[in-house]
């Protein structure tokens, strides 16, 4: 009888890395959806593409790096880079604008740096920022929503999406845009001047925000992450934002609601601010990470130059992430300092 | 109700408990033969009193105590003793290790025991010795001796004393039959350790999936004052850490005792174990194990005696072979791998697991840390499972220490949890040990070199003290001399001399005694060194053509191993050749001084008699250097055993007491030494 000879634990709980992607994948399904409906195929032609491209340029790091391919496609975790940039990127998108965000999430944050676990930058965030930096004009240009303008069809999604022609849809300011080129009007006015407005945020966008909000709660309830950076980020901006809404005024941020329901915040709260490999690892690092995240959205958003700002955020927060937790160890059993302040004393 | 406190972290694992709890406890009968290791328990190994041949009566010791921290061994059960001989033990590197190997007679025929009838009227102490003499050692899994931790503490006062039935384990359930049938036992127990511990509250703590035992020890304990205390089924509540906090919301200190924070643990079986020794006079020789897991179709509990081998457990349970891929002395989280089924149950054996391949698969390969944090999550002792790897793969030893690699207690809850599957505890381990060994390469040179210095500067004080006297000696003379040319005719003067002379031969004759008693051990010593390695060389060659038959692999390191051994055995027979020859012409003085004693009692009586001899003719100063001496050599030793228990991996428990023994003994040889400059630099 060959007796097998390994150390403890024998036995392993049911979680893996697999089904931890999975989930997250399937957990921005409702998110999609509301895309879709409120803009169109675009977003599902984005996605769709960026798999594509994603499972290419991962296939073609691990080879490079001489790695199996087949235990590490397994792990999802490119396609859920490509979803996530996906509904980042504008719907309707050119093939090239896709490829080149894929390219620079897949091989340059992610495999540049070692591949899943090593990477310090969220690869889905560092694709979209390189593109915003090199086409502003395409990346800032979005598809009016249902209820606006008229939204393409599938056809038309994929024609805007491989046809060398650009597409002509409608496009609209976003909310967040047209809010900040208010100077002069109330809140309350602009509001009933500017079509892109819903009940409490953009058409379309407050829907969608919504969505994400149910699909990252579905998370938390799985138990995929822990509450305490998402909540840190979404409570953070509110306060932000109701510290400087001051009633409404021509020069008012917007409203809380109106920070938690725009552009990118559900999304980011729950699948970016949330990724795992980038972030703070303790408890209270996540607090602390997801605050100051929050801080750095509300701020670039109503003080910047940039109408959304999660992306930009998220990327100065994973530069901080090694310093929060060097100064956010847990205090050990038995010890009644945490580590770092220990040394320090 | 009592306050429960929390953990941090912890798990929920599937509890697989059901499995072993369906038939009461078994009796596992007395097999044919049994081997008892002579170390079962943290501390040095006992030391065998019998002899191949022997006739042993169950309960009747074979071997002894060898120090404090250490417990005597008992026959299990009546018969022959077989062989005393290094057989394979359950221990996680596979180590053999002595053992008395007993051919049983099937009478288990008892030693007559009497228990006491009032242990109220008795001292701590002697209930202490009794618990000690009955060779009782923590039955929960680590195996330290349970007098010593019962052992008053000096400036620690005890108030809480805490018995463990928490088995916060899968699969185990053995603390959970013995509650659920011997409740009243526990409970008679821990009135004994109440005694001699004297806490305000002593406790039992259970984790509430055990309602039976539960109610049982309830009813046992009404009207004692003993608590019992129920909380939420979470793994590793057991841990004997995260149970005091449980029930107290105390931490131990880092790197400190349960009674640095007024606390004192034990085991539900071991307070069984007490209440045999001390009511029934019973040893401990028996136990309660859980044999269980897929590849057995009679899983449950068994009253087992000590020194039964697993395959006897195996063959009762049912044991299909083809099933299973590993045999787990423990539960899944915390127990090791046993590689021969020939392995004896020891007093910390709870568990016997033979799972099948489906039940626990083998290890996928790890996948990539994504820093989810659900290792940190689970951790029950607040670590940073994830840096912990990431600093362990860098071999970041710095990093690791600051990060408190030494709190980690290798529950495994971190490697359950991890999603990417990596075998986080593997890697805590292989640092630790890492780590370990990197210390004790800086103490010993640190050691060489502090012991040079050392020789160094005695060697030199030595010699100035003989200056000395050998100026003092010439003054003496010379006054004399004038004193006698003064006083010249006078009878007095001159009857002094005779008794000092007599003084002085008396003097010469008890250091040529020494000298020769000396001389004998280092004859004896010699001839022993050349024994055990002849016998060293027989084994190895024994083993050689073994292997040759054999046609292992090992060959080749197997014969090195025995040219050493030969060039060694050589070396030695050498020395003593000189050694006699050297002999044969021994300085005259010695002739008269002792016939040559013959048995090692009687060279070690008449050492002592002459060291005794020679030290009431010693100056204070010369005492104090005698003892330095003596306890620099007991240093000497106490450091090549740590060296030898470090080299085997023996526990860390071990390890840290040995090496507390060498910190004891630098300070008292410190401290001799600032006397002694004190007392020669006046
Ligand atoms: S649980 Fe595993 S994958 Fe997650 S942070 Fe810990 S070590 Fe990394
Ligand atoms: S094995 Fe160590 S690091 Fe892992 S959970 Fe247990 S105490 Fe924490």
């Amino acid at each position: 009888m060959a007796l097998l000879r390994v150390t403890s634990p024998h036995a392993h709980g049911p979680a893996s890395t697999q089904k931890v992607m999975q989930q997250v994948l399937l957990a921005t399904v409702p998110g999609v959806i509301a895309l879709i409906h409120f803009f169109g195929f675009g977003v599902l032609v984005n996605i769709a593409w960026a798999a594509l491209l994603a499972l290419a340029f991962e296939s073609l790091a691990l080879k490079l790096r001489g790695r199996e391919l087949g235990f590490y496609l397994k792990d999802c975790s490119a396609l859920v880079t490509a979803v996530l940039l996906g509904v980042a990127l504008p719907p309707y998108s050119p093939w090239w604008l896709i490829a080149v965000g894929m390219a620079s999430a897949i091989l340059l944050a992610k495999h540049l740096y070692g591949g899943l676990g090593y990477n310090p930058f969220n690869p889905a965030m560092v694709g979209y920022v390189v593109l915003l930096i090199s086409f502003p004009v395409q990346m800032t240009t979005w598809e009016a929503p249902r209820g606006v303008g008229e939204v393409p069809g599938l056809l038309d999604a994929l024609r805007a999406c491989f046809t060398p022609a650009s597409f002509d849809g409608t496009t609209a300011a976003t909310p967040l845009d047209v809010l900040k080129q208010n100077n002069s009007l109330l809140l309350e006015n602009l509001w009933a001047a500017e079509p892109v407005f819903g009940r409490w945020a953009g058409i379309g966008w407050e829907w969608a925000n919504i969505a994400f909000l149910a699909g990252g709660l579905w998370l938390l309830y799985r138990r995929i992450f822990t509450w305490h950076a998402p909540l840190a980020f979404l409570a953070v901006l509110a306060l932000m934002a109701a510290l400087f809404y001051d009633g409404g005024s021509s020069a008012s941020g917007g409203s809380p609601l109106f920070h938690l329901l725009s552009g990118a915040t559900m999304f980011g709260a729950f699948f970016i601010v949330t990724d795992p490999v980038t972030s703070a690892v303790s408890v209270r690092g996540r607090l602390v990470y997801g605050a100051l995240a929050g801080l750095l959205v509300y701020l670039i958003r109503v003080w910047g130059n940039y109408p959304d700002a999660v992306a930009f955020a998220v990327l100065i927060m994973n530069f901080a992430a090694p310093f929060i937790d060097h100064y956010t160890q847990p205090r050990t059993y038995g010890h009644r300092k945490p580590a770092k302040r220990r040394e320090e004393s | 109700m009592r306050k429960i406190f929390d953990f941090h972290g912890g798990i929920h694992p599937p509890e697989n408990k059901q499995q072993s709890l369906g038939e009461p406890i078994r009796d596992a009968g007395i097999p044919a033969q049994l081997v008892v290791p002579l170390s079962q328990h943290i501390g040095a190994p006992s030391s065998p009193i019998v002899a191949v041949g022997d006739r042993v009566l169950k309960g009747q010791v074979i071997a002894e105590a060898a120090g404090f921290v250490s417990v005597p061994q008992h026959a299990p059960s009546s018969g022959t003793v077989a062989a005393i001989e290094e057989r394979p033990i359950p221990h996680p590197s596979g180590f053999h290790a002595l053992c008395i190997v007993i051919d049983c007679d099937g009478r288990d025929e008892w030693l007559p025991h009497r228990g006491l009838e009032n242990y109220e009227g008795e001292s701590p102490s002697d209930l202490l010795e009794h618990i000690r003499e009955a060779g009782i050692a923590g039955m929960g899994g680590a195996g330290f001796p349970s007098a010593v931790k019962l052992k008053e503490k000096p400036g620690a006062s005890i108030d809480t004393l805490i018995i463990n039935g928490t088995e916060c384990e899968p699969y185990i359930t053995a603390d959970d039959a013995l509650m659920r049938e011997h409740a009243a036992e526990i409970v008679a127990g821990a009135e004994i350790l109440r005694h001699i511990v004297g806490p305000k509250n002593t406790l039992i703590g259970v984790e509430d999936n055990k309602p039976e035992g539960i109610a049982a020890l309830q009813a046992a304990a009404e009207g004692t004052g003993i608590e019992i205390v129920v909380f939420p089924t979470k793994y590793p509540s057991g841990g004997e850490k995260q149970l005091i906090e449980i029930l107290t919301g105390r931490q131990v200190p880092s790197g400190g005792l349960p009674a640095d924070v007024g606390v004192v643990c034990q085991n539900v079986g071991t307070a069984v174990a007490v209440y045999d020794a001390i009511v029934h006079g019973r040893p401990l020789i028996s136990r309660i194990t859980t044999i269980t897991g897929e590849a057995v179709s009679r899983p449950g509990n068994y009253r087992v005696l000590l020194g039964s081998p697993m395959q006897h457990l195996l063959d009762l349970a049912g044991f299909d072979p083809a099933r299973n891929q590993r045999l787990v002395m423990g539960g899944p989280m915390m127990g090791f791998t046993l590689t021969d089924s020939a392995v004896p149950v020891v007093k910390t054996t709870n568990c016997l697991l033979a799972p099948s391949a489906e039940e626990l698969p083998a290890p996928p390969p790890a996948q990539a840390c994504i820093r989810c944090g659900l290792c940190a999550e689970a951790c029950p002792a607040s670590l940073l499972p994830q840096q912990l790897f990431w600093f362990a793969r860098g071999k970041e030893y710095d990093k690791l220490e600051e990060h408190n690699l030494f709190d980690c207690i290798e529950c495994g809850a971190c490697s359950w949890a991890c999603p990417s599957h990596i075998p986080l505890v593997q890697y805590y381990r292989a640092s630790k040990a890492d780590i370990l060994q990197q210390r004790r390469d800086h103490e010993k040179s640190e050691q060489s070199r502090i012991r040079f210095e050392a020789r160094q500067e005695r060697l030199a004080r030595e010699e100035a003290e003989k200056e000395a006297k050998r100026l003092a000696r010439k003054k003496a003379a010379e006054l004399r001399a004038q004193q006698q040319a003064a006083e010249s005719g006078d009878d007095s003067g001159a009857e002094v001399d005779p008794i000092q002379a007599a003084i002085e031969r008396a003097k010469a004759k008890k250091a040529a005694q020494q000298q020769a008693a000396g001389g004998e051990s280092e004859q004896d010593k010699l001839e022993k060194a050349v024994a055990s390695t002849r016998k060293r060389l027989d084994t190895a060659s024994a083993k050689l053509e073994q292997a040759r038959a054999e046609g292992s692999d090992l060959i080749d390191a197997l014969q090195s191993g025995v040219d050493k051994t030969r060039a060694k055995l050589e070396a030695a027979e050498k020395a003593l050749a000189e050694h006699l020859a050297s002999q044969d012409n021994p300085p005259p003085a010695s002739e008269p001084a002792v016939a040559k004693p013959r048995s090692a009692a009687e060279i070690a009586i008449a050492k002592a008699k002459a060291a005794r001899a020679a030290e009431a003719d010693l100056s204070p100063q010369e005492k104090a250097r005698k003892q330095l001496d003596s306890l620099r050599q007991r240093l000497d030793k106490s450091e090549q055993r740590l060296a030898q228990s470090r080299e085997a991996g023996e526990d860390e428990k071990i390890v840290e007491a040995l090496a507390a023994t060498v910190q004891r003994l630098k300070e008292k040889i410190s401290a001799l030494e600032s006397e002694a400059e004190k007392v020669e630099s006046p």
